[in-house]
Parts: structure tokens; C-alpha cells; sequence
């Protein structure tokens, strides 16, 4: 609420020109809109000048630490201001079906972008798959377990908790209930699960040592110290983590918005995501 | 549909309210038996949960209880944990209920008129049974509303009983947890059934308090002023 409201209030600050501007823009439909990457003008007087403009992307949690990354570049290259806003993939689709202030969404599955199209909500023509992640099973450096060397593993007593993300709503849980259940596991573990709401927070369970082990992704793997990977998921075991994303209908900044989206698929960036731990998929 | 979520937030919520029941009255007693300077000072610190933001008592507790916070580490050495069990669900709800039962119970005590409790000294009633036949009798309809608004309380904790007790089905998720989760993966149908039960079950309470107090004020107050504590000589 609080959060919709910064937004509104940023909103109505613009100047009067920039908006009138950005109601042009949305009025246009996306065909018509030329596939530039040069920052939105105000064509009507003439000049040359750069009308800033905010962005709201909203980007599932485990996109934080490059998005951000990717966010001071992009701020440094255009005039425009990034809003990031990061959640569960299943918590974002919520914000945009009440219709929350987003421009483009960047979710961890398919799913979530899947029912947003149904429902009109996404612009379908500007969606496109970015990213493809894996999935590991990280344990605690501190804790020191060695018992607990692969999924297979994980059914040793030794293993009181377990944190993965709450499967119905963090696609990162899905994918690791998909990997517990092809291994026939999952009904021995399900008791043992702590389920987080993001992913973040199994991975902050696992780095306090509060649990055993945790499943996530080899990107947040990566951004800490404190977890050692034991395993990565076989392949097969369960479906390509793959992250869409797509232009929010409706939004209010078009041509910023695809602007961005391009920006996302271009190389540049591309090596920013691999070095994150992703696998750039754009175009590939 | 899986019930545990119900059976679990009311046994978090009743075992919740005992603990802050017996600390909320224990405190109680020993503050307002205290008049010194640090007074207002040590009154906050115990209201501070009512008000911080259940995050912060989440993550103050998580600090504590953690594996590597002072009481997690004393709880590991009697090789106990509390974090994650249901156990840490009865902590946060307690953590966040005592402020209600303390504060009632303290403004109740100080409305006990002091002559009541010199005219049994003059009896030579010893202060334990003064306060357990007299203080608390005359108490007794503020610290019934703090007990049931703490249960209440204790019956939505959601924040810090996510942070301390996490989200495991059948162990800590209580209804508050169960609902956010259910909106989360937009199963709304379900969620709205457990919005429902709470409701009712916050609702009951509640009123309950309502007509409880109404009709323990009648008939346990004037009771005690006329004279009852008359025959513990």
C-alpha cells in the first residue's frame, strides 16, 4: 500500500509535459512504436531534450544482486530512474493482477508470466525467456556437515531441517520439490521443510546455520560466503528454470519500458547475468 | 482441506497467554511495587514489543534464539533447539501478547484503593494472601480484558512467528501464516476460509470479553469491598 502510494506521489510530481507525453506514449500500440534505444524525447516542441522517466520492474527475488547491478548501468547510460521492486514470482503476479504501478516483470517461472498472459495483463508480443538458472543443495560452511553430500543424502538423520521455498508460491520451492519427488524423496523430506516465502529467505535460513541444508539456485548459491553448493540438481530432475519477461499492459512509460527490454537482451548485459551465475537464454 | 493450521494457531494462542499470563501478572506486581527513578524507563521496555513492528521482535528473537545467539547456543548445549518448532510459535505470540496482560494488570493494581490492603495489614494477613484474596479480586476485570485482547493478540501474531518458528505445515503454520501463503500462491477460495475463522473466533472472544467483564465487575467487585477479606482473620 504504502509502496503503491510512493509511487503515485512520484508520479504526480512529474512535470506536467512528461505526462502528457507518457499518455501520447501509451495511447500508441507497440507496433507502431519504432524499436529504438534512444531515450524518450519531447518530439512536440521540437526539442532535444530528455524527458528523465521512472521505471518499475518488478523482479523476483533471485534477481536481486544483478539487477541492481544492471540498474546502475543502465541508470548511468539513460536519463531514466529504475524502481526496482523485487519479491516471489507468485507475490508479484498478485501485485500486478490488483494492479500495482509495474512496468516490466521479470518472473523466476513460467508459470506466473503464464497466467498474467491469460488474463491480458502482459503485453504477449514483448515477452522473452532471458534466463535459465539451475538448482543446487547448499549446506552451511560453519555447520560442517558431511553427511550431507548429495540430494540423495538428505534423508540421513543427521538432517533436522531442510528449507526450501513454499512450493505453491516460490517457484524456486516448485523446482525443489519437483527434484525431491523425482528422486522419490520428497514424501520422507516434507516434514523436515521450512517453507520460505523467497527465495532469499532459505538462503538466509541456510547462512545462519538455522537449518541443515536448503535448495536454491545457483545464483543465490553463489552471492554468499557462508554456504558451500554439495550438489547440483541431475538434469532432467525437474523442469528448466527459465525467467521470462515481459512489458506490463498498460504501462504508462512504453517506450522506456522497451527500451529496457532491449537493453536486457543485449550483450552487454548478458555478460553481467553470466557472471552472476545465470545462463543467458535472449535470442539464443 | 488440512485443519492443523486451526489446532495449532489455538494451542499457540492458549499457551501463548498462560506464559504472558503468569509473567504479565508477575512483572505487574513487582513494578508497581516499585517507585524509583528508572520507572517510566523500565515501563517502556516492557510495552516496547506491543508497538515495534512484529519484524523487529522477529528478528530480535531470531538474534536470541538463533544458532548463534547467546540463548540459542545455551538451549544447543542441553542439546535443545527452539527455532523452527512449535515452541518458537508460543514464544513470539507470547513475546508480543505480554505487553497487554502487563500493562492492564499494572493499571488495575493501582487502582486497588491502598486502604483496603493497610485495613488487612491491621489484620495481620500476610502480603502474599492480601494480594492473591484482595489485589487480585479487585483486580480482576482489567486483567481478565488484557488476558483475552493478549490472546487475541496471540491468535495473529504473524511477523515474528514467521521470522522465529518459520513456515513448516503441521508444526508452525498457524492460521496467520497459513492465509498469507494461500494468498501468495492465489489460492484465494481457501484463504477466505481461514479469513472467516479467525474473524469468528476473534470476534467471539472479544465479545465474549464484553459481556465476561459487564458481569465480573457486578458481581466480584462490591463483593470484595464489602467486607469479604473480613473473615481471613
Amino acid at each position: 500500500m504504502t509502496f503503491k502510494w510512493m509511487l503515485m506521489m512520484k508520479k504526480a510530481n512529474l512535470c506536467i509535459t512528461a505526462f502528457l507525453l507518457v499518455i501520447l506514449l501509451a495511447g500508441c500500440g507497440v507496433d507502431s512504436q519504432p524499436p529504438a534505444l534512444q531515450p524518450v524525447t519531447e518530439q512536440e516542441n521540437g526539442q532535444e531534450e530528455i524527458t528523465p522517466q521512472t521505471l518499475t520492474v518488478s523482479a523476483a527475488a533471485s534477481l536481486t544482486d544483478v539487477m541492481e547491478e544492471i540498474k546502475g548501468f543502465y541508470e548511468e547510460k539513460t536519463v531514466h530512474t529504475l524502481v526496482m521492486n523485487y519479491g516471489s514470482s507468485g507475490a508479484l503476479q498478485q501485485q500486478i493482477e490488483q494492479g500495482a504501478p509495474a512496468d516490466v516483470f521479470i518472473s523466476a517461472a513460467q508459470r506466473q508470466m503464464d497466467v498474467l498472459q491469460e488474463e491480458g495483463l502482459i503485453l504477449a508480443e514483448s515477452r522473452v525467456d532471458l534466463l535459465e538458472n539451475k538448482v543446487v543443495l547448499i549446506i552451511p560452511v560453519a555447520g560442517d556437515n558431511k553427511e550431507i553430500t548429495d540430494f540423495n543424502s538428505l534423508t540421513t538423520d543427521s538432517l533436522k531441517l531442510l528449507a526450501i521455498g513454499e512450493p505453491e508460491s516460490v517457484p524456486a520451492g516448485r523446482y525443489a520439490k519437483e527434484v525431491l519427488s523425482s528422486l522419490g524423496i520428497w514424501k520422507k523430506l516434507e516434514e523436515k521443510c521450512v517453507l520460505g516465502k523467497d527465495v532469499r529467505q532459505v538462503l538466509t535460513y541456510v547462512e545462519t546455520g538455522n537449518v541443515d541444508a536448503g535448495i536454491v539456485y545457483m545464483t543465490d548459491a553463489l552471492t554468499s560466503e557462508k554456504v558451500k553448493i554439495a550438489a547440483t540438481a541431475p538434469a532432467g530432475s525437474h523442469t528448466p528454470v527459465t525467467y521470462p519477461a515481459a512489458i506490463v499492459r498498460g504501462t504508462s512509460v512504453l517506450q522506456v519500458a522497451e527500451d529496457f527490454m532491449a537493453y536486457l537482451q543485449s550483450n552487454e548485459v548478458a555478460e553481467i547475468f553470466e557472471r552472476h551465475g545465470f545462463t543467458f537464454i535472449a535470442g539464443r | 482441506m488440512d485443519m492443523s493450521p486451526l489446532w495449532i494457531s489455538l494451542k499457540t494462542a492458549l499457551a501463548a497467554t498462560a506464559v504472558a499470563f503468569i509473567l504479565g501478572i508477575t512483572v505487574a506486581k513487582a513494578v508497581s511495587a516499585y517507585q524509583g527513578k528508572l520507572r517510566s524507563l523500565l515501563d517502556g521496555i516492557l510495552i516496547l514489543p506491543l508497538v515495534l513492528p512484529p519484524t523487529v521482535v522477529g528478528f530480535l528473537l531470531l538474534v536470541l534464539f538463533g544458532r548463534s545467539g547467546p540463548l540459542g547456543q545455551l538451549l544447543a548445549l542441553l542439546g535443545t533447539t527452539v527455532i523452527f518448532t512449535w515452541s518458537a510459535t508460543v514464544i513470539a505470540s507470547a513475546v508480543v501478547a505480554f505487553p497487554l496482560i502487563y500493562r492492564t494488570a499494572l493499571g488495575a493494581f493501582e487502582q486497588v484503593d491502598p486502604d483496603l490492603l493497610d485495613a488487612a495489614r491491621t489484620m495481620g494477613v500476610p502480603e502474599r494472601t492480601i494480594f492473591a484474596r484482595i489485589t487480585v479480586p479487585l483486580a480482576w476485570p482489567g486483567i481478565a480484558a488484557g488476558t483475552i485482547l493478549a490472546f487475541a493478540r496471540a491468535l495473529g501474531e504473524f511477523g515474528a512467528t514467521l521470522m522465529l518458528a518459520g513456515n513448516i505445515p503441521g508444526k508452525t503454520q498457524t492460521i496467520p501464516l497459513a492465509i498469507f501463503f494461500l494468498v501468495e500462491s492465489g489460492q484465494r477460495a481457501r484463504a477466505v476460509i481461514w479469513v472467516l475463522v479467525i474473524i469468528v473466533i476473534s470476534l467471539v472472544a472479544i465479545t465474549g470479553l464484553q459481556y465476561w467483564t459487564n458481569h465480573q465487575y457486578q458481581a466480584h467487585a462490591p463483593r470484595a469491598k464489602e467486607g469479604k477479606y473480613g473473615s481471613l482473620s
